[in-house]
């Protein structure tokens, strides 16, 4: 039953064959035996999971309809607000927070009668590309132990990749989807900004941030988005259907697309590692057979992608956690000496060393006599690296390249050279400073059998292209099939 | 090369950000910022004349509702995670000086 896809779950506990109680027990049982190995969550809810999966049971047996997810379970990115649970962005100063409410995707997810069965460990905010900036718990890659599982939401993608839930949501504000993704051999889609409301999605950065799936198939993030996409009147930056009107992304997913252009941008994909561009090119060689016409397209701003965004999204953090105050909630320090010392001691204790380093760098860039220099400047690159984007859609129908330069790295390897860090997001990052959708599926595996993803990106509010796209790919080859071995399996 | 933030400057940003840094922090962020900001400053060699900052990328741009009154999360549920509270209020140590007034 763990193998069955998503849908292919959905689809038997739908039709009475399987029973969700049973799906959601195995789950419960694998997370019994490998999370103390992996550390995927930061909490489970087994208790409401399994009431949830036998009242979807009972539902179905009784003839009633249920929802487009009915039993199937599922984690969330501890950065989503949840009235069950506590809602933590692993950080120290939420660790107690409980949410007085569900952020619009959760409450989507069970409506259409999901089975939530915990919330996945991250970066503390969604700060960092390996998770190892959680101030709570350490996640290691399902496929070595001894490697990170990318971030920032680490957790769904090593969930996903563990058999640990059937898909996740996480969100993406520079590559937070599509490298864990990547890194975990799973697939990861980062929507149109402004496609899923980011209502209840505590705030990083806030013109970057999108929620997005995480899954075993493109079939099952399409049934994701199907969920998750549409408008929101809690999130004035969600579109609404008049602007852009979602569609079934199930629909026409198994029609190829064609004609269709690969745009490539050569020079760029350099910068990757020797195995990973060799994947990519042997994935441009199934596109090609599908019927696809690879050009080279320019897109010479990409490059300073990381600048402006190291700018643009500390900046944005820097006045987002501001809230946190040590007043409202969250955790305040012992015994201040005076108000002041209630803000400062109390976000000096509970922030972890990289949020402290981006509030920091935020702070500066939008500080008196250097927000010209760097916020503004950002902004201006940021519009360029827009225009790159579509200029290049001019002459094809998505772009390709690699989704990060290598595949996992080793837990420690980066964590003293925050630089290098944010060097490894040079893919992805250029997808949310332009607000265009972005997708990894996997696509191969180096030498150690460590996974590799591709990254396709479409103009905003093409995702059932998108998805279309990467679909033709995953009929035509196994990478998604396969599995990590896990230690005592 | 010189370094592109001094302690002085991180002491300030730090105080601006509300955040008591250690010693050993403001020397660790000083070497990592500037080494931030050097990379950053990248973006120099683009000419932006006459290019518009792009503060978002989305299709619309202000957006109004109806003015009227909805549901709101109500006392308990605001105050609930509230680190001290005192009845219906948040409690904070005091603010305003003895005689200052107000």
């Amino acid at each position: 039953m763990e193998q069955l896809s998503a849908k292919e779950l959905r689809d038997g506990i739908a039709a009475g064959r399987i029973s969700s109680l049973e799906a959601t027990r195995a789950v419960f049982e694998r997370i019994r035996r490998f999370e103390p190995t992996i550390g995927a969550y930061l909490s489970t809810c087994q208790d409401m999971a399994l009431e949830r999966a036998a009242d979807v049971d009972g539902r179905i047996a009784s003839g009633k309809t249920v929802g487009p997810l009915a039993g199937v379970p599922v984690a969330v990115k501890d950065n989503m607000c949840t009235t069950f649970g506590a809602t933590t962005c692993a950080s120290k100063i939420l660790a107690n927070f409980h949410a007085p409410y569900n952020a619009t995707a959760v409450e989507r997810l069970l409506a259409a009668d999901a089975v939530i069965v915990g919330k996945a460990n991250m970066d503390e905010f969604a700060m960092g590309s390996s998770t190892e900036n959680s101030g709570l718990k350490q996640t290691v890659n399902p496929w070595d132990t001894t490697r990170v599982p990318g971030g920032s939401s680490g957790g769904s993608a090593a969930a996903v990749a563990a058999r640990l839930c059937f898909a996740a949501l996480g969100s993406d504000t520079g590559g937070s989807i599509r490298q864990p993704a990547s890194f975990c051999g799973v697939v990861g889609l980062k929507p149109t900004y402004g496609r899923v409301s980011r209502y209840g999605l505590v705030a990083y950065g806030s013109s970057l941030d999108q929620i997005g799936p995480l899954a075993r198939t493109v079939e099952d993030a399409a049934l994701m988005m199907n969920i998750i996409a549409g408008h929101d009147p809690a999130d004035s930056t969600s579109v609404d259907e008049a602007t852009a009107p979602v569609c079934d992304y199930l629909q026409k997913l198994d029609e190829p697309i064609k004609p269709f252009r690969i745009g490539v941008v050569p020079q760029f994909a350099a910068g990757a590692d020797e195995q990973v561009q060799k994947a990519l090119s042997e994935a441009m060689e199934i596109y090609k057979k599908l019927g696809a016409e690879i050009t080279e397209v320019e897109m010479r701003h990409l490059d300073y992608a990381i600048a402006a965004y190291y700018v643009i999204a500390t900046a944005e953090a820097s006045s987002n956690l501001a809230r946190y105050d040590g007043v409202h909630y969250g955790h305040r320090t012992a015994n201040p000496n005076d108000y002041v010392e209630v803000y400062s001691k109390s976000r000096a204790e509970a922030f972890g060393q990289e949020v402290k380093r981006r509030i920091m760098l935020g702070t500066y860039a939008l500080s008196s006599g250097y927000y010209d220099a760097y916020y503004l400047k950002a902004l201006k690159v940021r519009n360029l690296i827009r225009s790159d984007f579509s200029a290049a859609f001019e002459k094809c129908d998505c772009i390709m390249m690699p989704v990060a330069p290598t595949t996992a790295f080793k837990i420690g390897e980066k964590v003293n050279d925050p630089l290098q860090m944010y060097l490894s997001d040079i893919y992805t990052i250029a997808a949310n400073l332009a607000g265009v959708p972005g997708i990894s599926i996997p696509c191969g595996s180096d030498d150690r059998d460590l996974p590799i993803g591709l990254q396709i990106m479409t103009p905003t509010f093409a995702e059932d292209k998108l998805l279309r796209i990467a679909r033709m790919y995953e009929k035509e080859t196994d990478w998604h099939k396969k599995e990590p071995r896990l230690a005592n399996d | 090369m010189a370094n592109k933030i001094d302690e002085v400057q991180v002491r300030r940003v730090a105080r601006l950000s509300r955040l008591d840094l250690t010693e050993a922090e403001v020397e660790e962020f000083t070497d990592q910022l500037s080494a931030i900001l050097d990379y950053v400053e990248k973006m120099n060699e683009l000419d932006t004349e006459g290019i518009e900052p792009l503060a978002h990328c989305l299709p619309i741009s202000n957006v109004f509702r109806d003015d009227c009154i909805v549901e709101s999360l109500g006392t308990e549920k605001t105050l609930a995670n509230a680190p001290q509270r005192d009845g219906e209020f948040f409690k904070v140590p005091k603010i305003l000086d003895e005689g200052s007034g107000a």
